[in-house]
């Protein structure tokens, strides 16, 4: 156990990053700050590194701590270091430090260089966390943070309102999602009394589902797939992610493309066997995976914006990765999402690198950008090939998986689905390399330049992995991913199928040359296509409608409520409050008039009337002594008539 | 040895004390007031002895009564004269109606 304590320092290595740099990157570090994010990354990827292959080997590191002591309950923080984990820090790690380096060129310049790393390290902390924690408390407060990350750095540029916009939307919509995590996260302690990992599985593998029915134990996984609706963005909460390009472009590389989004997925294969446990919410997870991994593809077919396709990409492949695992293809899944990460990240980070060399984001500004940029677009189209679909990239085999798992398992009408979407993903990545790569130039404003090596070599480490990592997945080792992690958790696996095989291919290969046909041969063609298939082409490029039908449907319901709550207080209660003051005043001056006129004025009399007395008795005092005797004379003798009663 | 009747008397002291209070409320000179007051204490003395001699009572009450006041006449007359003459040093005068400042 003592070498297993050095995981403790993955997280927390980052996040003593974040804690320098925000506090003293601004003044002292500057441009250095980004060595500090870096080298903390590196740090973490030395120690993780070795880690995943003793995992990969059979090794399981786990170890926790006494948090919090509730009355007899304890809740136990740390680490779980399983097949599953291990894949995905591997996958962060590498992804991670790579996106960094590249950031530190391609923020070059900015003003708040050393506060993007701070955000930066505290999401690499949250994010390995996240991926090594053991329990569900803590996986959700990694969960938050990342949220939290992913609102600052979406709006890093928040001078600029469509950014601060999108922030907002992104956390909010996320949070809609995380409000849903929490509630299914409480119900199944509720029914398990347990927030660990290791000891649901452990229950639920016996069979046991705790003292409430099994209905229970359906409803909290669903709830807990409403976080990963969230925040993978799957469909209807999808809409974030597409404004969340507004951020800094290693940001979407990093956060909103391989890691991030990732959780979702990963938190869905995390309590894997809950949903195993309770197999009627598979339907629901496969429903909305392949909704989504549909509805974003076609979408993507018809976005300008260089990263908006992107990031449409993303939901799609999302929807991809949550279908499998909804269909109990845990391995399936989990290697889409690994490979998924590598490819992506590179087609950011070369996106990135295409709009640093030339200023702008709208695809049909761009073309021709090959001869100019060359290690962009070779390996910007590397990453396209892995993400249509061509043997023998890694895209191929994790996608394979996919649609070998949904036909082999009898979910005929999600295979073709998916089939159909490998197909448009294939022709809408290559719609958008062949404008933006070949042809010719289109804008003569546009002066496209190649990026510097800091961030091309990150692209060519990207590469490797897009390349290779789809092998140990793949028939030619036998599965090995697979069977490593379904050493954890069971679950089915199936023989390869030529005939899967054979369809991912043509749908990718056919993708890619209807593509080329198109958008190199016939550039006329996409118009009168437009043209003749208005009413779909109209639904694609306006996303379905569905932020119109959000803004009529929800938003606008919940400002119009706003604005009459806000009435109501400002009339109402603020009414009410004044008309308090108001009467507190009034009663005031009617007590002050008292005050002044009776009280002070009885007084006053009393001075006055002395005053008045005086005025006239004081002239007895005359100051001569005989009229005092005189007077005293006269009053003895009144007193003597008085007194004999002579009157 | 006939006796003077005591209504006699009592009308002889009554005449005394009203012309020493008449005495005492109009002079001017504060030398004369006390005069006027001697009348009035000896007019009282008077009093005091006849009613000694006339009533049961034995003649000594009313006598140690006159000495008494006779006394404390002697005394009110060195006080009051004390009092002029530290008047007539400060203010250079002995009449009464020119000294009224002991007003409101």
């Amino acid at each position: 156990m003592v070498t297993a304590d050095r995981i403790f320092l993955i997280p927390l290595l980052p996040f003593a990053a974040f804690v320098v740099n925000i506090l003293f990157g601004a003044r002292f570090l500057k441009h250095r700050a980004a060595w500090l994010s870096i080298l903390t990354s590196i740090a973490a990827c030395v120690i993780a590194l070795p880690v995943c292959f003793e995992v990969f080997g059979g090794a399981r590191f786990a170890n926790d701590f006494a948090w919090l002591r509730i009355n007899d309950g304890v809740l136990r923080f740390g680490y779980l270091v399983d097949p599953l984990s291990a894949s995905l820090l591997f996958m962060v790690v590498i992804v991670g430090t790579l996106i960094q380096i590249y950031a530190s060129g391609y923020m070059q310049g900015d003003p708040r260089y050393s506060r993007f790393f701070a955000y930066v390290s505290l999401f690499m902390s949250a994010m390995l966390t996240l991926v090594i924690s053991n329990n569900f408390i803590l996986f959700f407060m990694a969960w938050e943070i990342m949220g939290l990350c992913s609102y600052l750095l979406i709006g890093f540029y928040f001078q600029k309102e469509s950014a601060a916009k999108a922030c907002f939307k992104a956390f909010l919509t996320t949070r809609l999602g995380d409000v849903g995590f929490l509630i299914g996260v409480l119900m199944l302690f509720l029914a398990l009394g347990t927030f660990d990992f290791s000891e649901i599985n452990r229950a639920l593998a016996l069979g046991d589902h705790g003292a409430l029915p099994l209905s229970f134990l359906a409803t909290s996984a669903i709830f807990i797939f409403c976080g990963t609706i969230g925040k993978s963005a799957q469909f209807p909460l999808h809409v974030w992610l597409p404004d969340a390009m507004e951020g800094p472009t290693p940001v979407s590389a990093l956060i909103h493309a391989a890691t991030m989004v990732a959780a979702g997925v990963f938190l869905v294969a995390r309590s894997f066997t809950i949903f195993m446990a309770v197999p009627e919410t598979m339907p629901v997870v496969t429903t909305i995976g392949c909704i989504t991994a549909f509805m974003a593809a076609f979408i993507a077919l018809t976005q300008t914006d260089i990263k908006r396709i992107l990031a449409y990409s993303t939901i799609s492949q999302l929807g991809y990765m949550v279908t499998a695992l909804g269909m109990q293809g845990l391995g399936a899944g989990t290697f889409h999402l690994i490979t998924h990460a590598f490819f992506k990240a590179l087609l950011f980070l070369g996106a990135g690198s295409v709009i640093h060399g030339t200023h702008v984001q709208d695809i049909r500004q761009m073309g021709g950008l090959f001869k100019k940029m060359p290690h962009t677009a070779v390996t910007f189209i590397i990453a396209s090939l892995a993400l249509a679909g061509v043997p023998p990239l890694s895209g191929f085999w994790s996608k394979d998986e996919i649609l070998l798992t949904a036909f082999a398992s009898g979910h005929t009408l999600v295979f073709w689905i998916l089939l159909l979407t490998a197909f448009m993903t294939a022709f809408y990545m290559f719609r958008l390399v062949f404008i933006t790569f070949f042809g010719k130039a289109r804008d003569p404003h546009v002066h496209a330049h190649e990026s510097p090596a800091v961030m091309t070599l990150p692209l060519w480490g990207l590469v490797l992995g897009a390349v290779l990592l789809g092998i140990p997945g793949s028939p030619l080792m036998h599965h090995w991913f697979q069977q490593f992690l379904a050493h954890a958790i069971h679950h089915p696996e199936y023989h390869p199928s030529a005939f899967v095989m054979t369809c991912s291919v043509i749908a990718a290969v056919g993708g890619i040359t209807l593509a080329g046909i198109i958008y190199m041969k016939n550039t006329h063609w996409a118009e009168s296509i437009a043209k003749r298939f208005r009413p779909l082409y109209r639904l694609s490029f306006n996303k379905f409608y569905l932020d119109e039908i959000y803004s009529k449907f929800i938003i606008r319901p919940f400002t119009a409520l706003g604005e009459v709550l806000y009435r109501f207080d400002a009339k109402v209660i603020d009414g009410s409050v004044n008309g308090v003051g108001a009467g507190a005043m009034w009663l005031g001056a009617v007590k002050n008039w008292i005050d002044k006129y009776i009280v002070d004025g009885l007084v006053n009399f009393m001075g006055t009337l002395t005053c008045f007395l005086n005025s006239i008795v004081k002239r007895l005092q005359t100051g001569f002594v005989q009229n005092y005797l005189l007077i005293a004379f006269l009053g003895f003798l009144a007193f003597i008539i008085w007194e004999l009663k002579l009157v | 040895m006939t006796l003077i009747p005591v209504e006699h008397v009592l009308i002889f002291s009554l005449l005394l004390f009203a012309i020493g209070l008449y005495g005492t409320l109009t002079r001017r000179n504060i030398i004369g007031i006390l005069i006027s007051i001697e009348l009035m204490l000896n007019a009282a003395n008077i009093n005091l002895v006849v009613f000694a001699k006339t009533t049961s009572l034995s003649p000594e009450t009313g006598q140690v009564f006159a000495v008494f006041v006779i006394a404390i006449a002697a005394v009110t007359v060195a006080v009051g004269l004390a009092i002029v003459l530290a008047l007539y040093r400060s203010r250079k005068t002995i009449f009464a109606d020119e000294v009224h400042l002991l007003k409101w």
